[in-house]
Parts: C-alpha cells; sequence; structure tokens
C-alpha cells in the first residue's frame, strides 16, 4: 500500500515531547525563495557538490556533533574508498558501506564521463548538517559555502542533505 | 536538521547568483525551508541519493533529479522523484516511533575509526588535544 511521505517536524515534535525535551523551532520560510535562472544547458555548466552526511576523507580531521559548523573540501578525484562519516542524527551504516547513497561522487564522475553534466568542480564540500543553531548556518557556514561555491566558478551547485 | 540547513545555504547561494537544486528525502522539512528547488526521493533517511552498491540505481536517481534544473520554472517548486524504497510503504510506520535513536552529541572530533584519527592528527597536530597539552 502507497502511504504519504512522513511527516518528520511532526512525529520529531511529538517524540521528543515524550522525552521531556525542549521543542525545536524549526525554520518555517514564507517569502518566495531566490532565484537565479539557469543561463545554458546542464551539458554545458560546471556542477558544484555540497553534502551535509558529514562526510571527511581520510587524513582530515572528523566532524564533531555538537554544532560543528566547519567544513570540508574533497578533491573531485577523491578514491572513494577513503570517504569516511561522522555523524550522530542519521543511521550511517549504509553510507559507510557505499558513500554515494549520501556523497554522489562515483554517479558525478560517471555523468561527467557521459557528458550530462559539463564538468565536476575540483572540489566538493561536506559539513555535518546536525547544526541546530541556524544562526551559524546563517551566518557563518552559508556565506564560507557560497564563496567556496564562486571559487571554483561553479555554474549550478546540487546539495544533498541526510 | 541536515535538510533544514541545506535548505538555508542553497537560499544564500541562489541569492548570489549560484543556481541551485537541493536533493532530499524529508518532505515537510524541504516544504518548511523553501528552498529554490528541490527534488524529493520518497526513501528511508540516510539514502538521499541511492542504496548501496546499486551504481544504476544511484545513476537513474540523479538523472532524474538533474533535469529539476530545467524542468522547474518558478521559486519553491520540487519535483518528486519516480523511485519507491520497498514494493510498500510499511517502513513508514516505524519511522522516529522508537525514541531519541541519535547519538550523544560530543563536541570531540567522531573518527569513524581510530587509523583515521592517528592519520588526522599526524596531518594537523593543532586538531590533536593530547598533542597540544604536551608540546
Amino acid at each position: 500500500m502507497q502511504k504519504p511521505p512522513v511527516d518528520y517536524i511532526k512525529r520529531i515534535t511529538d517524540n521528543y515531547a515524550a522525552l521531556g525535551y525542549k521543542t525545536y523551532q524549526w525554520v518555517h520560510n514564507e517569502d518566495t525563495p531566490p532565484w537565479t535562472p539557469l543561463t545554458k544547458p546542464l551539458s554545458e555548466c560546471r556542477l558544484g557538490l555540497i553534502a551535509s552526511g558529514g562526510i571527511y576523507v581520510t587524513g582530515q580531521v572528523a566532524f564533531h556533533t555538537k554544532d560543528d559548523f566547519s567544513f570540508r573540501s574533497i578533491p573531485k578525484d577523491v578514491t572513494t574508498s577513503d570517504l569516511r562519516t561522522a555523524h550522530f542524527a542519521y543511521d550511517q551504516t549504509d553510507a559507510r558501506r557505499d558513500p554515494n547513497v549520501v556523497f554522489p561522487i562515483d554517479t558525478l564522475r560517471r555523468l561527467e564521463a557521459e557528458g550530462v553534466i559539463g564538468e565536476l568542480a575540483d572540489h566538493a564540500f561536506t559539513f555535518m548538517g546536525g547544526i541546530y543553531s541556524t544562526r551559524k548556518v546563517r551566518e557563518a557556514l552559508a556565506p564560507q559555502l557560497t564563496e567556496q561555491l564562486k571559487a571554483e566558478r561553479v555554474d549550478v551547485a546540487l546539495l544533498v542533505p541526510v | 536538521m541536515c535538510h533544514q540547513s541545506v535548505g538555508l545555504i542553497a537560499r544564500h547561494a541562489e541569492a548570489a547568483g549560484i543556481p541551485t537544486l537541493c536533493m532530499g528525502s524529508a518532505l515537510d522539512i524541504l516544504q518548511a525551508v523553501y528552498p529554490p528547488r528541490a527534488a524529493f526521493l520518497d526513501y528511508l533517511l540516510g539514502h538521499t541519493t541511492g542504496k548501496p552498491f546499486e551504481p544504476e540505481l544511484q545513476r537513474a536517481i540523479l538523472l532524474e533529479a538533474l533535469e529539476a534544473f530545467s524542468a522547474l520554472t518558478q521559486p519553491g517548486q520540487i519535483k518528486r522523484l519516480p523511485f519507491r524504497w520497498a514494493e510498500d510503504d510499511d517502513w513508514k510506520d516505524g519511522v522516529m516511533n522508537d525514541g531519541d535513536t541519535r547519538t550523544p552529541r560530543q563536541d570531540t572530533p567522531q573518527y569513524q575509526t581510530e587509523a583515521d584519527r592517528v592519520l588526522a592528527e599526524q596531518n594537523n597536530p593543532e586538531a590533536c588535544e593530547v598533542c597540544a597539552v604536551s608540546a
């Protein structure tokens, strides 16, 4: 039987209320989102990847899980088996077996080779998305990642949460 | 919460002139944060871009998602991707219904393996608390 999408906000709110936790204030944006039209086909675009699943490469410092709002830069030619995850809020079992389930690096390299996207940017950017402070995201992480995307001269950005 | 963080970043990047697409598997959180463009995959969390070791499926999901860049022409639209996690949707009944399944939050790096820690601390002496104390 087909069921509607999971109502996460309600379930999380009920769940944590039952445990006696303080109610979390989710962001509810009412204003129309900003909009930048694409000016060329995807097959001519340089694509930047941002993923929030706590991905790091061996040799890098792992994320901590208490509102860590730092990010890591991951070269596009990274060896997939060197990718790791550090997160607290999702089951990392499958992501640790095959990082492509939350960080589609092999998939995008293949789409680049096939010409579906013009080019994959030299670096992808990752962070640990379980950040309770929206101020840290808005005032620190979002501007920093936007600067990185600009430095990578991307035409479009793909964002993958968990 | 990942979906919320990503949506806020997408809004920022889009306002700065970069077209963005947010993927996601929590439809209500995507709708609440209201990013410029989104593609919804009705999957179990932790699998935003596919199932493990199924490269053809991963490719098909990303192709459908990326198509949103041309298909979505108004700000705030969400494309629903034509994939199902399982033949029936019973898995949805158990989601978030078993208390707090998160691991406790820690303010120190959470390495996947001990070998990762050793290598990272060799590469980044400033990140190693024990080394910093003894130095």
